[in-house]
């Protein structure tokens, strides 16, 4: 039984597994599906709309640098085309061109010079102490004296401070003479320090050499390959913009953005965590993730307890089914045993029958002369007459054997319940009063006409009274019996306070052959026939008894649906 | 006339019937019955219900066609109240549930017999108000 249990448990316990499983799957694989195509695809637009934030930005700044380089040097040879070598010789005078510019321009023109064929410095103007300084040797020197005009990388030169020089070559009678202008590294910095996103975008300008034309915001002395990479690859994009992205040293996703400036001779780079740039994306994935955890475990919650309900209700409904099953099977044992007894009955009756017959004519013969006055006579007529007795018991027997399966007189009749049960009790009132038995009636008052068969509800009803008369025999008591209405049933109820039936017995009282009379007083056929009988009826009996109190039979006869409207 | 398939019960009642002064003959079935009572003028049939063969109510049935005037008996095993009513429909006198006391048989059989007696008496009468 108990391993029967077990498997039974281990039965409902895989089929909640199952159930669960099923549901969370079901429920939460659409949505994993669904939010990860979704997440993709804006993961991808949101890739793109920062990529292209990033250009956009870092080209305006090209042009801006551009602009810049293009405008300072549009000033220089302006000035060398406007005014005479001589008059530029002149310190005083060169000293006013540079104020002339700082004052439009502010702070970004540092110094102004003129510098001879030979590389000599023959005017200067500016704060630094830098007259007739040699430049013969100066690279932007001679890269001036090659093409018209120059913009050097930044240097430290002769100040020992970073710089870079704009200069432009005129000619004066046949001799090439250079007018160069120091612009400050401050001013120009800062047009590209101030190009700041985030918390770790930052821009800055190498030369060709991968040297730093700007001060970068933070070190970056360690690995310079994306830089160089992009100088590698400077002819794929002349004036465009390139983004890539890779690891650096730390392992971090870092977004390069480079342009070439100065007709290809600088790169300005733009670079950025990619964790930064795209935190708005990393905060979105987050809080995406936190409501899937959520819904996740709400569903695993509800799965469990849809589950945990529904196994519930099909244990019970198992359980219901066993019971059902359970009554089927003691029904159909009821009824087999039914025909058993009735076979039996029929080839009793025959034999016995005979020998009452022949018993019968024993009798006849005892009359004739020859046998008159025989000494045992009258044990004859006794022995003969207890063959009788006992036949007739036998007929009785079988009698009950076969009303028990079903065969008596069960035409169905109009019945008047209060009329039945008071011709009963008025049948049992002399054995009851033997007993020392009160009888009280209490009767539902106009009780709808019954359509059963009178025979077989007094022969239920005579068999409870008779029973209950058979238990306070002894003792005397108190017999109730009742009719009530419930719904669509009327109960008969009858009461009686003597010794109860003890539990073990309870479960078999319907048994036929079941009793605790001793033999040849009961055939243990009363209540299984009863049992039988109201079941066919389409009612039930069911029996309450507590040891030392009582025991209480509830006869529920159903009412026949019209005839419960008339009533 | 006795008609029942178990012939000890058969013979011992026939016996007894006698020992009580009626002419009593016994057959064992149904076709029996039939045929004796061709040849035999019989006053009162006692039948049993149950037999192999034809079975009481077809037998009953046969008697009423052919003799009217024969009163039957009926006897049934105690439960089949149903075809002994059936059997009072188509025309049997009474039945009885064995084991019969045999008192109550012999003055069935006088009550039948008696009531056969008037039903010849008039049917004479009128044979004879109509040939006269």
């Amino acid at each position: 039984m108990d391993q029967d249990k077990g498997t039974h448990n281990g039965y409902y316990y895989s089929l909640t597994r199952n159930m669960l499983l099923v549901i969370i799957l079901v429920a939460i694989m659409p949505m994993i599906v669904v939010s990860s195509i979704i997440l993709y695809q804006f993961d991808i637009s949101y890739h793109e709309k920062v990529h292209a934030h990033l250009e956009e930005l870092v080209l305006k700044h090209k042009h801006n640098i551009d602009g810049f380089l293009k405008q300072k040097l549009g000033d220089i040879r302006l000035l060398g085309k406007t005014f005479s070598y001589e008059e530029l010789r002149d310190e005083s005078f060169l000293r006013d061109r540079l104020e002339l510019l700082q004052e439009i321009y502010g702070p970004v023109f540092v110094d102004l010079g003129v510098v001879n064929d030979r590389g000599i410095q023959v005017a200067y103007a500016g704060p630094f102490k830098l007259g007739k300084a040699l430049y013969s040797n100066a690279k932007w020197f001679q890269m001036a004296m090659k093409s018209d005009h120059v913009k050097s990388d930044v240097f430290l030169g002769l100040r020992g401070i970073p710089h870079f020089i704009i200069a432009v070559r005129e000619n004066y009678n046949g001799q090439p003479w250079i007018l160069r202008a120091t612009v400050d590294f401050v001013a120009f910095n800062n047009l590209v320090e101030n190009i700041r996103i985030g918390e770790t975008g930052f821009a800055f300008i190498l030369n060709r050499r991968g040297e730093f034309q700007t001060k970068p915001l933070f070190d970056l002395i360690a690995n310079k390959e994306p830089y160089t990479d992009f100088l590698k690859d400077s002819e794929k994009f002349q004036d465009g913009v390139r983004i890539i992205e890779r690891d650096d040293d730390a392992g971090n996703k870092v977004i390069y953005v480079a342009a070439l400036l100065k007709h290809g001779d600088w790169l300005l780079v733009y670079q950025q965590k990619a964790s930064d740039a795209f935190s708005d994306l990393r905060r979105t994935l987050r809080v995406t993730i936190a409501i899937m955890l959520l819904a996740g475990i709400c569903i695993v919650v509800i799965a469990f307890i849809l589950s945990k309900r529904m196994v519930n209700r099909v244990a019970s409904a198992d359980q219901e089914k066993e019971m059902m099953n359970e009554q089927i099977v003691e029904t159909g044992k009821l009824a087999s045993v039914g025909e058993l007894a009735s076979g039996i009955a029929h080839e009793i009756n025959n034999p016995v029958a005979i020998m009452v017959e022949e018993a019968g004519w024993i009798e006849d013969l005892l009359e004739e002369e020859e046998f008159r006055g025989g000494e045992n006579l009258d044990e004859f007529k006794r022995a003969l007459e207890q063959i009788r007795t006992q036949g007739r018991r036998c007929k009785e027997i079988t009698h009950k054997l076969l009303s028990f399966a079903r065969k008596t007189d069960s035409r169905i009749q109009d019945v008047q319940l209060n009329d039945l049960i008071e011709e009963l009790i008025a049948l049992s009132a002399q054995r009851a009063k033997f007993a020392n038995v009160d009888i009280n009636v209490n009767l539902q008052e106009n009780p709808p006409i019954l359509h059963v068969s009178q025979t077989e509800l007094q022969q239920i009803l005579l068999n409870l009274i008779n029973n209950a008369l058979d238990a306070m025999e002894k003792t005397g008591g108190t017999l109730n019996v009742s009719s009530e209405l419930e719904g669509d049933y009327i109960v008969v109820e009858v009461e009686d306070d003597g010794p109860g039936i003890p539990e073990a017995n309870i479960v078999r009282i319907f048994d036929p052959f079941f009793t605790t009379k001793p033999v040849g007083k009961g055939t243990g056929l009363g209540l299984s026939i009863c049992y039988g009988i109201i079941k066919k009826m389409g009612g039930d009996i069911i029996v309450k008894s507590t040891m030392e109190v009582g025991t209480t039979f509830r006869v529920k006869i159903p009412i026949s649906k019209d005839e419960q409207t008339e009533a | 006339m006795l008609v029942d398939d178990e012939v000890e019960f058969a013979d011992t009642l026939a016996k007894r019937m006698k020992k009580r002064k009626l002419i009593t003959s016994s057959v064992n079935s149904g076709e029996d019955a039939l045929e004796f009572l061709g040849q035999n003028p019989t006053d009162v049939v006692i039948l049993d219900v149950k037999m192999p063969g034809i079975d009481g109510i077809q037998t009953l049935r046969e008697i009423k066609q052919q003799y009217p005037l024969i009163e039957v008996i009926m006897l049934t095993g105690h439960a089949n109240v149903e075809v002994a009513i059936q059997g009072m429909e188509i025309g049997a006198f009474d039945y009885l549930m064995k084991p019969m006391a045999i008192d109550d048989l012999v003055y069935k059989i006088q009550d039948a017999y008696k009531k056969k007696s008037i039903h010849v008496e008039k049917t004479k009468e009128r044979l004879q108000s109509s040939s006269g």
